[in-house]
């Protein structure tokens, strides 16, 4: 294994890390908000305030750590992406600061109302929305590069079909990720009413988030020959996402072993992202960037990845006690702490 | 004419950023401290007031770290954003700090989840206290590895550059660059300062608006003794930090101090004015002070501004931002450990409402003094982004929509800013200390029975 394979491997664990804990978070608004307006309201936002309340902090962090671990793998990731990302990125950063703070100054500041609840719902779909545009820049073709000058061709973007799928996949899985999720949470707690509502959710997100998936593989075909032709390479991997994706929409059918049906969602979503990254392989920008030629110096490569490892070492008994404390505490998540 | 200039708005955007963010930063870290003492200080006197100051400064903690939080992702995106050239040289040799940086804050963030909901979760007071450990630990760590970074801009070594290409790294050598050891020292210690003096100045609104409680007299004895601490502290890395410019950064000492040419005996001068030919008018001059700051020595030689090119010499403005940050300083000092000595020698002015009021302001104050600390030495490190290396005007991203997201980021900057203090006040008044106090005093009652 070469140091960019192994740099690579990190951040896009760390990337799948943010993909989950996020999905679970910006789902878990866009549900307490939509069951205040649908009245329900009284069943949910119980059970998710207690899964929320200490974790959001961490979820940031995930991509935090992912967008500087990336600049310091592949200093040229900032040349590239830190040149056509300026607008997309900042409206990412706009929406999770507007989200962030108002989650907190809610939480914590006990000023409740309504619009801060429907904002924090909202911004829910549409930071997801626009942290995917990214995966679909780095398919290539948006891009127009005069010497040394790089420009976004926004129309272009905007208009593709291959965009709004990516944006739909991102917003379905959000939404099928968080309720199962918080399906096997509520069902920890013991509270019947909320996990059949939340349960109701899961199943009906599950389909259309294969569908979308589906309908980006079509249409990457076209857009992009080679990426495709890698993607049928792996394609075992992505079966192997399917099989998990139905025995996850059987567990929860069947209302059996909630805590399965999630690990195995997860399951679901590694073998695709990971499917999806090894084929993508090695480009880090269609056609401009490959890992290869924009990774860092290797010291610095040497350096970054026992740094990783020494963070690891003191973060993995920190989350453990976190998860401890919290998610796995059954009198915490029943409410009687 | 007016002309779209992406150099002149990255800077604005950063600078905007920067302003909003170290506020909320210092906060960051210099609270954690202050709620470690009070608590630790509750328990080993058995007292209720100082658990409950803890309890408080905590609660409103939460709020300023989720706009430190939300604006550090944004700084900390930005970078690469406006200045994909300087991070795409910079990032191969000053990475690993900004890695780390990731981690101590996911640290910090980790264990102010646990701390904050487990309040009555233990019996023993103690293990609840050390959860806060990591926290305090997290926020430092996380400010000492930035401002590493910021350091190698203003000292940049541990790597070679041959006609663009750079080689040679050393990230170990780049991390410890000659800047660092004075400008992390000077950061932690002015955030410890400063946010004592900012919880002082709430002890000493409540304490001239009449309320007279035994809790507000606490907190304000307890924060300003610390913030005295620091202040001495803040002052002697000070002396170091000008010691430390004088050998590698004499332009912008220079700059600082409109000493124009290299001198022996040279005097320290205070704000003034520049006439056209650069004489200095109206000034304050303390007599051999620059030479002792520079070299701890009347007769010591300090490079003046004739020695470098022209176009390598900062703003000269940044005599004003010194001067504040530094008259400041020596205020606050002053203030506190008057204070101090009144506290020690029971003068009665000490609670009278003017000198209430003067503390008020120590808070604020130190916050413009970090302020004004900041925009000296990032101005002052001009026209380079890394000095000698790379100009900032060749770092900046060549985007069309600056001066948009400019916009956009004013309007987001002002409406957490309004809100995170509306919502600060608005939740302290609704739940007074007395009320609190009162309430929990029944609560081990109900417990005790």
């Amino acid at each position: 294994m070469t140091l960019e394979i192994i740099g690579i491997s990190v951040l896009w664990l760390f990337l799948f890390g943010y993909v989950i804990v996020a999905s679970i978070d910006f789902g878990a608004g866009f549900f307490s908000a939509y069951s205040d307006i649908a009245k329900k309201k009284h069943i949910l936002h119980k059970i998710i305030q207690r899964y929320l309340s200490p974790v959001w902090e961490v979820t940031n962090v995930f991509l935090v750590f992912f967008f500087v671990g990336i600049v310091g793998f592949f200093p040229k990731t900032a040349y590239y992406y830190g040149t056509i990302l300026l607008v997309p990125a900042s409206i990412a950063i706009l929406l999770l600061a507007i989200r962030g703070s108002y989650y907190a100054f809610n939480t914590y500041g006990g000023t409740e109302r309504k619009w801060y609840l429907f904002a924090y719902g909202l911004t829910g779909l549409f930071i997801p929305a626009s942290l995917s545009i990214v995966l679909t820049i780095s398919e290539g073709g948006f891009i127009e590069k005069q010497g040394e000058t790089l420009t976004l061709l926004y129309k272009t973007l905007f208009v593709s079909p291959l965009t709004w799928s990516v944006v739909l996949l991102s917003i379905t899985s959000v939404l099928y990720i968080s309720a199962t999720f918080l399906t096997y949470y509520a069902n920890e707690a013991g509270d019947m009413q909320a996990r059949e509502l939340l349960r109701k959710y899961a199943l009906s997100w599950s389909g259309p988030t294969i569908l979308s998936a589906l309908l980006i593989i079509y249409q990457l075909r076209h857009h992009n020959p080679e990426h495709y032709s890698n993607m049928l390479n792996v394609a075992w991997m992505f079966a192997i996402s399917f099989l998990f994706f139905v025995l996850t929409v059987y567990l929860l059918w069947k209302k059996r072993y909630f805590g399965w049906a999630f690990v195995s969602l997860v399951m679901q979503y590694a073998f695709a992202f990971y499917a999806y990254g090894i084929s993508h392989y090695p480009y880090l920008l269609y056609p401009y960037l490959t890992i290869y030629d924009g990774f860092t110096n290797k010291t610095m490569a040497i350096a970054l990845v026992i740094a990783f490892i020494a963070g690891f070492l003191l973060l993995i008994p920190s989350l453990y006690l976190l998860l401890k404390l919290f998610l796995f505490n059954k009198k915490y998540v029943k409410g009687q702490l | 004419m007016w002309k779209y200039d992406p150099v002149l708005f990255s800077r604005l955007l950063t600078e905007l950023t920067l302003t909003f963010h170290i506020i909320y930063a210092t906060i960051g870290v210099g609270v954690p401290l202050m709620i470690a003492i009070a608590q630790w200080v509750g328990i080993r006197k058995n007292d209720e007031h100082y658990i409950l100051l803890a309890r408080r400064w905590t609660r409103g903690f939460v709020i300023t770290v989720a706009v430190g939080v939300v604006t550090g992702t944004a700084i900390g995106l930005q970078l690469s954003l406006l200045w994909p050239n300087f991070m795409q040289l910079a990032g191969q040799a000053i990475s690993l700090p900004l890695f780390m940086e990731t981690f101590a804050f996911f640290f910090e963030a980790i264990f102010l989840g646990i701390y904050l909901y487990t309040w009555d979760r233990f019996e023993n007071q103690k293990k609840h206290l050390l959860l806060l450990i990591p926290v305090a630990i997290g926020s430092s760590a996380s400010a000492m590895f930035i401002t590493m970074v910021n350091a190698f801009m203003n000292t940049p070594q541990g790597f070679e550059l041959k006609d663009g290409v750079i080689t040679n790294i050393e990230p170990l050598v780049a991390m410890f660059n000659p800047a660092m050891p004075t400008k992390v020292a000077h950061v932690l210690t002015t955030a410890y300062m400063t946010s004592a003096f900012v919880l002082a100045s709430i002890a000493a609104w409540h304490l001239m608006r009449g309320n007279r409680h035994v809790y507000h007299k606490k907190a304000l004895h307890l924060t300003m003794k610390t913030a005295f601490i620091f202040s001495l502290a803040s002052a002697l890395v000070g002396d170091l930090s000008g010691k430390f410019l004088a050998e590698y950064q004499p332009e912008k000492l220079a700059a600082a101090e409109w000493h124009f040419e290299t001198s022996t005996h040279a005097p320290l001068v205070l704000f003034g004015t520049l006439d056209e030919n650069n004489n200095v008018k109206n000034a304050i001059e303390i007599p051999y002070a620059l030479s002792i700051l520079a070299h701890n020595h009347p007769g010591a030689e300090v490079k003046g501004l004739n020695e470098f090119p022209e176009d390598e010499i900062p703003p000269l403005y940044i005599h004003y931002l010194f001067d504040v940050m530094v008259t400041i300083g020596i205020l606050l000092t002053m203030v506190s450990a008057v204070y101090w000595l009144g506290k020690q020698r029971k003068w009665k002015f000490i609670m009278n409402k003017w000198f209430l009021a003067l503390l008020v302001t120590t808070g604020p104050l130190a916050m413009l003094a970090i302020e004004a600390g900041w925009y000296f030495t990032e101005v002052g490190r001009q026209p380079w982004i890394l000095r000698g290396y790379m100009k900032t005007a060749e770092a900046a991203t060549s985007s069309g929509h600056v001066d948009t997201m400019l916009v956009a980021f004013s309007i987001l900057y002002l409406i957490l800013g309004i809100a995170s203090v509306t919502v600060l006040i608005n939740m302290f008044r609704k739940n007074p200390v007395e009320k609190e106090l009162a309430e929990r005093s029944r609560e081990r009652e109900v417990v005790s029975q």
